[in-house]
């Protein structure tokens, strides 16, 4: 039905569900999304792979489900990854200008680019992406392409996002394993964040929350570019275990009571309120305080805000957040949250929207999905990027031929 | 500016003679001061203090003490402080014969265990009362030693600060900053011990020898005592004509320093120039000058001595001190709250009369949470320190699904622990 080189999969292996997304990428450049697949995941603990079987099974049948609503066949995908192994850093690269007018040109930036990329990290670990920021030339900040300028020196900062390499070909290995490809492996906050801000958005500086099921992965964008990245291995699992512990229920209990009665504010309409639970006959079983279930969750949402916060502090990234903070991923939708983020963070927090792109509205409204919407985005970005690449070579090839001719 | 009529009086000034005791405590003291007590300082006696005697047999230090720990067999006070201040009341006659005849006393510790952090603010009394000017040289222990240690750390801190004229402080966590992938365990210990023999040193050096400019005792005092966060030094070391050139530029770019903010930051800064007799006087202002300029805001105490051996040679020491409000705010918490809270429960401070303030025995659960909610830093557990054997949990906390998946550790809590747990928040 489609051009196959249009479908663009997004795929993320999330600790609570697999998901995979179909994007049809059409040729002026809009992206429609046409299809959603999930199922439950059962082999994954903090986001990273803990069973691989039963990963591959999950992934085969929110594939197969993706494959039927879209009615395409999936060959490949746009992988998401994350885990409490990834790390994201800045670093610079600097190149001295040689030539005698001293012009910047296209080859000093590919120059100083390269020279921003070569990182010394150990051997085991992989770089996931180094996404390029702002040039600097001759210490003067802010300039996004130096070619043309005048200048002694070019400086460019590029954003690293690395992690452990055999946990990230764990994923890898699970896909393939399935006959599919893996396009390029994709940091699932980067993702989330592609999904859900407009470009300025991006520029008035804004930080990206989505708080999976095992994970929590934050991102920060000031002027048009990523400033910071983050992963911590804490998400919604650590919300139902606290309750399960703490409430003395068993893990599934808690987690629907998580779903039916929290909330990430405790308020005082709920002091000396009780839940009472009931086994499958309808026989009432237990009583709940319904104060505690809220302060347990409370507690361990504010901790979550108040480490990032922390990490966003000691980065330096909390003063350029004009346009504030969104959240996504499942746990946006526990309720108050986002007054909560508010009274953490100091600044403005709302839920996340997936914006500018058209298609099915039942995943475009789901916070959850956001981060395999955005996978479906960095692929198309990718894809145009090498279409207008192979236009370049085209064009090239023809005027060398036509020089050909010409001499001819 | 320097012709030799004017070197050579000054080089033939007799050395000070200022008796200085050195005392090691606790098995981290021990350690730190055993390469000063090897190479040996002089003028200076060494004593190694701890309450395990195995520590002791390997020390070469003249005078051992060694306190005997009934309840744990002579195996040390399984890092318990309290533990450790008993033993050290206890023993507070032989302290005092110490002490006795001391100018100064150099206490040199790591914080965070039993020994050095129950036994050193006593000391540190003894030493006071017996007439000396004490001085703290102590170690912070690393982040992922755990919160627990931290705290005991930060509370011995404080309580050493109340007692000794001075405290230089060095938070092992920084020594991270100096050490790279490869280096060893045991090397970054080795250096923690070098970083803080280098201070002894440069104090050591700062009052017992002639000086072209001299820095008084009571000054160091000064700059060190009131509630500073912490103290940065750095020790920068030159050879040649150049010298003072490149002592300054090996200092700004101190990674203890930070490259040069924490010396913008600095409330006070102690410089310390020690050189050979060929020392000149412009050497001392071009690298005066350079530091003064990065440190306007700070109060500068600077010193110049002479030390024969150092021919050719220009080393210099910086302390710089930073204000702390943090550890204001828990000082006052500390004299207002938290022994209010210890009267109520019926617990007597050993000392009332004296300046000597205990660390808070216990914190009731509407202060745990008064501090919870105003902080979020508090990670007392309830009933911390009814427990005698602190590393024993009474409270075993299953971590239910994440069981057997990776911990998730960050700066030494496990956040896969319930956090209200971990806060020590009650539930009704």
């Amino acid at each position: 039905m489609f051009d196959p080189s249009s479908i663009i999969v997004g795929l993320e292996v999330g600790t609570s569900k697999v998901c995979a997304v179909v994007g049809d990428l059409s040729l002026d450049g809009a992206l429609n999304i046409v299809g959603l697949g999930q199922a439950r995941s059962r082999g994954v603990r903090k986001g990273e792979i803990a069973d691989a079987p039963m990963v591959e099974e999950d992934i085969r049948h929110a594939i197969v489900e993706a494959e039927q609503m879209a009615d395409v066949e999936i060959r490949s995908v746009y992988l998401g990854v994350t885990g409490g192994h990834l790390r994201g850093f800045n670093n610079r690269g600097v190149h001295p200008v040689v030539s005698a007018d001293r012009e910047i040109t296209e080859e000093d930036v590919q120059d100083v680019i390269k020279n921003a990329k070569t990182i010394n990290l150990p051997a085991q670990n992989h770089v996931i992406h180094a996404i390029r920021q702002h040039f600097l030339v001759d210490g003067q900040d802010g300039i996004t392409n130096p070619v043309g300028m005048l200048g002694a020196r070019v400086e460019v900062d590029v954003h690293v996002v690395h992690g452990h390499l055999n946990r990230l070909q764990n994923a890898i290995r699970a896909v393939k394993g399935l006959q599919l490809e893996v396009d390029d492996i994709v940091f699932n906050g980067l993702a989330s964040s592609l999904a859900l801000l407009t470009n300025e958005q991006k520029e008035l500086g804004s930080l990206v929350i989505d708080i999976g099921g095992g994970t929590t992965e934050y991102v920060v964008y000031a002027n048009g570019i990523i400033k910071h990245t983050g992963v911590l291995a804490v998400g919604g699992d650590h919300v139902s275990n606290d309750l399960a512990y703490g409430l003395k229920v068993p893990l599934s209990r808690a987690e629907r009571l998580k779903l039916e009665h929290g909330s990430a504010l405790v308020d005082d309409a709920v002091k000396g309120q009780t839940i009472t639970i009931s086994n499958d006959l309808g026989m009432p079983i237990k009583a709940i305080n319904l104060e505690n279930l809220r302060r347990i969750m409370s507690l361990r949402l504010e901790e979550i805000f108040q480490l990032i916060c922390q990490d966003l502090e000691q980065a330096q990234a909390l003063d350029y957040l004009r346009a504030g903070a969104f959240l996504c991923g499942g746990g946006s939708r526990i309720p108050e949250i986002a007054k909560l983020a508010e009274q953490v963070l100091q600044m403005p927090v709302s839920l996340g929207k997936t914006n500018s792109i058209s298609g099915l509205k039942s995943a475009l409204d789901q916070p959850e999905f956001a981060a395999a919407i955005g996978l479906v985005k960095f692929g198309s970005f990718q894809q145009r990027k090498r279409a207008s690449r192979t236009s370049i070579t085209d064009g090239i090839k023809s005027t060398i031929g036509q020089l050909f001719k010409k001499t001819a | 500016m320097t012709t030799h009529s004017q070197t050579e009086p000054i080089a033939e000034i007799p050395k000070k003679t200022i008796s200085i005791k050195v005392f090691g405590v606790g098995s981290a003291g021990v350690s730190l001061m055993e390469p000063l007590a090897r190479t040996g300082l002089a003028g200076a006696t060494f004593v190694a203090v701890n309450t395990s005697a195995e520590s002791l047999a390997a020390s070469s230090a003249g005078d051992k003490v060694a306190f005997e720990t009934k309840p744990l067999l002579g195996l040390g006070t399984g890092a318990d402080p309290d533990q450790g201040r008993a033993l050290a009341e206890e023993h507070l006659d032989q302290l005092k014969s110490l002490c006795q005849g001391a100018e100064a006393v150099f206490i040199i510790t790591g914080l965070g265990g039993g020994a050095g952090t129950g036994i050193s603010p006593v000391l540190a009394r003894v030493a006071k009362e017996a007439g000396a000017l004490v001085l703290g040289f102590v170690v912070m222990p690393f982040e992922c030693e755990g919160a627990r240690r931290q705290r005991f750390a930060e509370l011995g801190l404080d309580e050493l600060r109340e007692t000794a004229d001075g405290v230089v402080c060095l938070p092992n966590q920084k020594i991270l900053k100096l050490i790279d992938e490869t280096t060893t365990a045991r090397d970054a210990f080795k250096l923690a011990n070098e970083l803080l023999g280098d201070s002894v040193r440069a104090l050591w050096r700062l009052l017992t020898h002639a000086g072209l400019i001299e820095i008084h005792f009571s000054d160091v005092c000064a700059l060190i005592r009131d509630r500073h966060a912490e103290s940065a030094f750095a020790v920068a070391e030159a050879i040649g004509p150049a010298r003072s050139r490149e002592v300054t530029e090996k200092l700004l770019a101190h990674p203890l320093l930070d490259g040069g903010p924490v010396l913008d930051e600095a409330e006070a800064v102690l410089v310390s120039l020690a050189g050979g007799p060929d020392l000149t006087m412009v050497e001392v202002n071009r690298v005066m000058e350079q530091i003064n300029k990065r440190c306007e805001r700070a109060r500068v105490i600077m010193g110049a001595a002479i030390d024969d051996s150092l021919t050719d040679r220009l080393i210099v020491t910086v302390i710089a001190t930073r204000k702390d409000t943090q550890a204001e705010e828990r000082a006052a918490r500390l004299a207002a709250g938290d022994r209010l809270g210890s009267h109520l429960l019926g617990l007597a401070t050993p000392h009332p009369g004296s300046r000597f303030v205990p660390p808070p025995p216990t914190l009731n659960p509407e202060q745990v949470e008064r501090l919870a909610a105003g902080q979020g830093k508090s990670r007392g557990r309830k009933n911390l320190s009814k427990m005698r054997q602190g590393q024993l949990p009474l409270e075993i906390v299953s971590k239910g699904r994440f069981d057997k998946s990776e911990p998730t550790i960050h700066k030494g809590e496990d956040l896969d622990v319930p956090t209200y747990i971990r806060r020590g928040i009650s539930l009704n």
